[in-house]
């Protein structure tokens, strides 16, 4: 029977339930126990769980997601929380060199059933450092799952699977997202790797995920009152990708645009593009567009992040010139 | 040869302005076009090297036809091979592209045009390696004297499509960026090929009738027809009331020795192959009959009319000419033109084109000013981005504007863009103007002259100038209730004129 709540109340419900279910699951990271977590998505846990099993941490990226790789490989699901992925890159070392690795390099011996939640995203005037969408490069990563739920049903069912990998699942949670409410079915079983068409339509396919999807649906639906039907693409999975799905959608419509907030060059959107062109290109009717962040570090001042990050409206504008002549 | 107004259907090439081998950048001016509507200033689409000239001074050819062939350099983005981008996308459903139309009129025997073109070719193996030749034939735009090969622009789905119809790409004209053909054209293309029998157009002709790859060679000329003479350029296939068939014959038999031994070479002094003053005024004449009589017939206009109080604008412009140099001093009109400009942004219902049975509204704002010319007829060119300029500078491209228009050498971006037309006639001493709209624009708005009238302020009866504004637009686009609005917002922006 579905609810409604926010992001937010979702990804706090997806935490209390994991840390009921099974007693290996522990939650740790900067402020996820007093505080309630800088994004108050741990609020009220260390109430219910007490600090063992809901742990402050130092600020040191390196260590906290270092202890957590070990209790992983002690037989413990551990959950960690790292603030934001602009302080991920603090914790590469770790991310990359251990965890993402571990089993190949202990020959199969080990594994790091690890899940790592960070937020990520721009838009919300906190300038350069802290605007960030990373998630591009981790998925770069072999051995590690990376997930990017867009909406509050994903927000609250997704975490129930990462769990339920042997191997390293980062979660990026876009910090826009947090205050969106929507409906939730408690009890839907969701399959982590599987994209998800969120609107269907005929004649272009916006390829997208994250906070670009809410931007992605806006430009559809003004698309669609001047009659161009979209179809939306939610990829929800990163690594790896649910390739088939966006390419039977754009062998159907034979076109495709890219929407994604990380900057353009190198970008999850340019993978995405390599692909369609490896694979659907006798299917394609227009080459494939790209809308990505500018390249230049996200400002302060809330104009200019506005500009720099890709809009509804740049979606829209993209989507018209690829289909100009065909209106 | 680019279409340079609605009702244009050929051109005559009166000079080339570059000679072939020479380095051309977009935007430059490269030749000179004589149509009804006067000498235009050819702008070229593409960067690159000018390589062949396929249309000498002296000839008319339809809309359309390659003039010259463009080897572009490096730029992979916005590549038109065979360089002439040809009508505005808006008007290339009309364009008669049809590889098998009558040829152009063939250069003078043995002139130094073709000798220059052979040495060339002899230079060009790089490219033509460069551009190996594609499965789908040559391109549709390759006519007259063998071009380097260009690749066909054409989508990869299109292309599948088009082996699975049977259909043969080369015979098809693009509607996609940079003129690329997609899937909705060769489908066009198909269902023309089995519908409307009976009913040629050129895409329809082309591709029945065009074996693909056949194309190049055979239009080598044949020295044979060209003696014919001038009704070979058969008027292409389009509605009956249009220009009448060029006559190609008389300028070129009286052209012909400077234009033919040097053609190239004689850029400045190629006058000479311009129609008499006469011949050109009947010619306007024709084509201002075709365009108003398809506005009146196809195009339901409704009027508006309201009278403006100019007290404000005239004060303003009085004091503020005073501050400025006679030469650059403010008319009225550019304060009217402006007004109009500003008060569209809110009206994109008239700011834009009706075709093939539906409008589409265009974002940028070009009014295009009729100009009245000396020996009768008018032209409408666009003061491009009217809406973003400020006065001084409308000021300034307005008298340039006339000043080109009456000496013959408008670009021809400025016939093609005009997106709504201001008509005013005040200097001739009327008072109220009821406009025809210029099709495919969908307004257009008239200007009487300013009148001292007794006009009531705040109860008390005072003697103000006014001028009366009309409005003729469009029904099937927008209703006089909008129309209203409009015309009242330029009498607002007139009661500010220091924020025009």
């Amino acid at each position: 029977m579905p609810t409604t709540m926010t992001y937010r109340e979702a990804v706090r419900a997806a935490l209390a339930e994991a840390l009921r279910s099974d007693e290996r699951v522990l939650l740790m990271g900067e402020d996820v126990g007093r505080y309630g977590g800088a994004f108050a998505c741990s609020r009220g846990l260390l109430e219910e769980f007490g600090p063992e099993r809901v742990r402050d941490t130092p600020l040191s990226e390196a260590t906290f997601v270092g202890a957590g790789i070990g209790a992983a490989l002690g037989g413990m699901r551990p959950i960690v929380e790292i603030m934001t992925c602009n302080f991920a890159l603090l914790a590469l070392d770790q991310i990359v060199n251990h965890a993402a690795i571990m089993r190949h390099m202990s020959g199969g011996q080990f594994s790091v059933p690890l899940v790592i939640r960070m937020a990520s995203g721009g838009g919300r005037r906190v300038a350069a450092q802290h605007s960030n969408s990373f998630e591009g490069w981790f998925a770069r990563l072999p051995g590690v799952t990376v997930l990017a739920p867009a909406t509050v049903q994903d927000a609250r069912t997704m975490l129930r699977g990462a769990l339920r990998e042997p191997d390293p699942v980062l979660i990026f949670e876009h910090i826009l997202l947090y205050p969106v409410q929507g409906e939730v079915d408690e009890q839907a079983d969701t399959d982590i790797r599987r994209a998800a068409v969120r609107r269907p339509g005929r004649d272009v396919s916006l390829i997208t995920y994250g906070g670009s999807l809410p931007k992605t649906l806006a430009a559809a639906e003004q698309l669609a009152a001047e009659g161009i039907e979209a179809e939306v693409i939610d990829l929800r999975c990163l690594r790896p990708l649910d390739t088939e799905l966006f390419l039977d959608s754009v062998r159907r419509t034979h076109r495709a645009v890219v929407v994604d907030e990380a900057w353009y060059t190198g970008s999850l959107a340019a993978e995405i593009s390599a692909l369609i062109m490896e694979r659907a290109f006798y299917d394609l009717d227009a080459p494939v567009a790209r809308v990505c962040s500018a390249e230049v570090p996200l400002p302060y001042a809330g104009h200019l992040e506005d500009a720099a990050l890709p809009q509804a409206a740049a979606i829209e504008r993209t989507v018209k010139e690829m289909m100009a002549g065909h209106g | 040869m680019p279409k340079l107004g609605a009702d244009m259907t050929v051109g005559t090439v009166v000079a080339w302005t570059r000679q072939p081998g020479e380095f051309v950048r977009r935007g430059d001016i490269v030749a000179q076009v004589d149509t009804d509507k006067g000498v235009i200033d050819i702008e070229v689409f593409a960067t690159g090297v000018l390589e062949q000239i396929l249309v000498l001074p002296g000839q008319t050819v339809p809309v359309g036809t390659p003039l010259a062939t463009i080897r572009e350099t490096g730029a992979p983005e916005e590549r038109v091979p065979g360089a002439w981008a040809g009508p505005p996308p808006a008007e290339a459903g009309v364009a008669p592209q049809a590889p098998q139309a009558p040829p152009p009129p063939l250069p003078p025997p043995a002139s130094a045009f073709g000798a220059g073109a052979v040495a060339r070719a002899g230079h060009q193996p790089a490219a033509s390696m460069a551009q190996p030749e594609p499965p789908g034939g040559m391109p549709v735009s390759a006519q007259g004297p063998p071009a380097a090969p260009a690749r066909l622009r054409i989508s990869p789905s299109a292309r599948e499509l088009a082996r699975a119809l049977g259909v043969d790409p080369a015979a098809v004209q693009g509607t996609g960026r940079g003129g690329a053909i997609t899937r909705e054209d060769i489908q066009r293309a198909a269902a023309q090929r089995a519908g409307a029998l009976g009913r040629p157009r050129a895409e329809e002709a082309a591709a029945a009738g065009q074996p693909s790859a056949g194309a190049p060679a055979t239009q080598q000329p044949a020295p044979g027809p060209s003696q014919a003479g001038p009704a070979q350029v058969a008027p292409p296939q389009l509605p009956p009331p249009q220009v009448a068939p060029p006559q190609a014959g008389p300028p070129q038999a009286g052209a012909p020795p400077t234009a033919a031994e040097s053609p190239l070479a004689a850029a400045p002094m190629a006058r000479g192959v311009q129609l008499p003053a006469e011949e050109r005024a009947a010619r306007m004449r024709q084509s201002i009959a075709a365009a108003m009589s398809r506005s009146k017939r196809e195009i339901p206009h409704y009027y508006l009319g309201t009278t403006i109080d100019l007290h404000r604008a005239v004060t303003w412009l009085a004091a503020e000419n005073e501050r400025r140099t006679v030469t650059q001093r403010l008319l009225y009109g550019a304060l009217l033109i402006k007004a109009t400009a500003l008060a569209l942004r809110d009206f994109p219902e008239l700011n834009g084109f009706y075709m093939d049975g539906r409008y589409k509204p265009n974002e940028a704002i070009h009014v295009g000013v009729a100009v009245s010319l000396r020996l009768g007829g008018l032209i409408a060119p666009a003061l491009h981005h009217t809406d973003r300029l400020d006065l001084s500078t409308l000021m300034e491209r307005l008298r340039g504007l006339v000043q080109r228009v009456r000496g013959g050498s408008l670009r021809g971006s400025e016939l093609a863009d005009p997106t709504i037309t201001v008509t005013s006639l005040g200097e001739q001493g009327v008072e109220l103007v009821l406009p025809v709209i210029y099709p495919p624009q969908v307004a257009i708005v008239g200007f009487g002259k300013v009148v001292e009238r007794a006009w009531a302020v705040e109860g008390q009866v005072v003697v103000r100038p006014t001028i009366t504004a009309t409005l003729a637009a469009d029904h099937r686009v927008s209703d006089g209730h909008r129309g209203a609005l409009f015309l009242a917002a330029i009498d607002r922006l007139l009661q500010q004129p220091e924020s025009l």
